[in-house]
């Protein structure tokens, strides 16, 4: 029995911008999106460029456009995306392409500090360590956004972001929402005032393509709709 | 493109112009059943201190609002920026201000 072959298109770039190439790659029957784009560099073309690290969906590092959708690579089975037996694979949307599949994260993480999605501690290392009231509601909440690995997927998926280059996008404002609700952290105001600013979360339209393709089924939207309520709730005491 | 101030100015004329629109429609499904001329309608607007404040506040609302809108769409799918953009909200907003003002005055105390 011959082997069967997948027909893999990978956008190449930017210096050869908007050229694909397509490859034959045989077809196993476990292979995720990133053992394809592996076997391509490791057999077939090693001037291919992309991004890995831990291959079991921690990292955030393999993010790609998979027929035109933002996925983890590692962790997305070949099986699920295939139409026919072909697949197409690009770099991720709304970052600037370094080469081939390897994406420019700067942006992105530049924003995430931008909307003060930094620790701001009140203690020192001579206060005793606060205890976290796990039983809290806002504890919950913080909890809820917490598990993101920073992949970008949800960056790539927002049609925010590509129409309005300022706008801090959902990973960022997810980040600062988390943090307004940590008991542990002491940056109310400024996390405030960085996400109300002309990038911040009022730009969202609630479209919902970040919590749509959140590889770890976070709610980076809810995370904003609470944003936009705390704002226009500080707004008015702010006025009483 | 869009700030805290702007997202609220937007949702507080939107509030305003809810129960505004539903009058508004309401008073015209009413108005005109048996028939209405202009002078009919203008024999009721003319002098009322009531309808000036209701169209007044509605044109008002709809200036800031939309305007507002108007912002989001021209950055996002125009791509205007900066100046620009604040410059389109505001020419914007003080046009359909004018427009608003001028037809309420006119069927009230002109």
């Amino acid at each position: 029995m011959t082997q069967e072959t997948l027909k893999v298109t990978i956008d190449r770039g930017p210096d050869t911008a908007h050229v694909q190439t397509v490859f034959d790659v045989p077809a196993y029957t476990n292979q995720t999106v990133l053992d394809v784009v592996s076997w391509v560099q490791q057999n077939a073309d090693p001037t291919l460029s992309y991004r890995y690290a831990c291959r079991v969906g921690m990292c955030g590092s393999c993010a790609m456009m998979v027929n035109g959708v933002p996925r983890w690579t590692c962790r997305t089975h070949i099986s699920k995306v295939l139409r026919g037996n072909a697949v197409t694979i690009a770099p991720l949307r709304n970052l600037p392409v370094i080469k081939d599949l390897a994406v420019d994260m700067d942006p992105f993480f530049d924003k995430w500090v931008a909307a003060e999605g930094v620790h701001h501690g009140a203690l020192t290392r001579d206060d005793p360590i606060a205890p976290v009231d796990t039983s809290t509601a806002a504890r919950a909440v913080a909890d809820a956004g917490i598990e993101c690995i920073n992949c970008s997927v949800c960056y790539a998926a927002c049609d925010t972001v590509t129409a309005n280059d300022d706008y801090l996008g959902p990973a960022a404002l997810q980040r600062a929402w988390t943090l307004l609700n940590d008991a542990k952290d002491d940056g109310r105001a400024a996390i405030l005032d960085a996400v109300s600013d002309k990038g911040g979360c009022h730009n969202c339209h609630s479209i919902g393509s970040c919590t749509t393709y959140c590889p770890n089924d976070l709610d980076p939207m809810s995370a904003i709709a609470g944003l936009k309520r705390e704002t226009a709730k500080s707004l008015f005491q702010r006025w009483r | 493109m869009l700030n805290l101030r702007l997202y609220m100015l937007q949702r507080v004329t939107a509030l305003l112009m809810a129960p505004l629109v539903l009058g508004h429609l309401a008073v015209m499904i009413y108005a005109v059943q048996g028939g209405l001329s202009a002078g009919e309608i203008l024999g009721r607007t003319q002098g009322s201190i009531l309808w000036f404040a209701f169209y007044g506040t509605f044109a008002a609302a709809v200036a800031v609002h939309g305007a507002i809108g108007l912002r989001s769409i021209a950055c996002e799918w125009v791509g205007l920026r900066g100046r620009a953009l604040d410059a389109f909200m505001w020419l914007t907003g003080l046009s359909l201000f004018a427009m608003g003002a001028r037809a309420v005055w006119a069927v009230t105390f002109a």
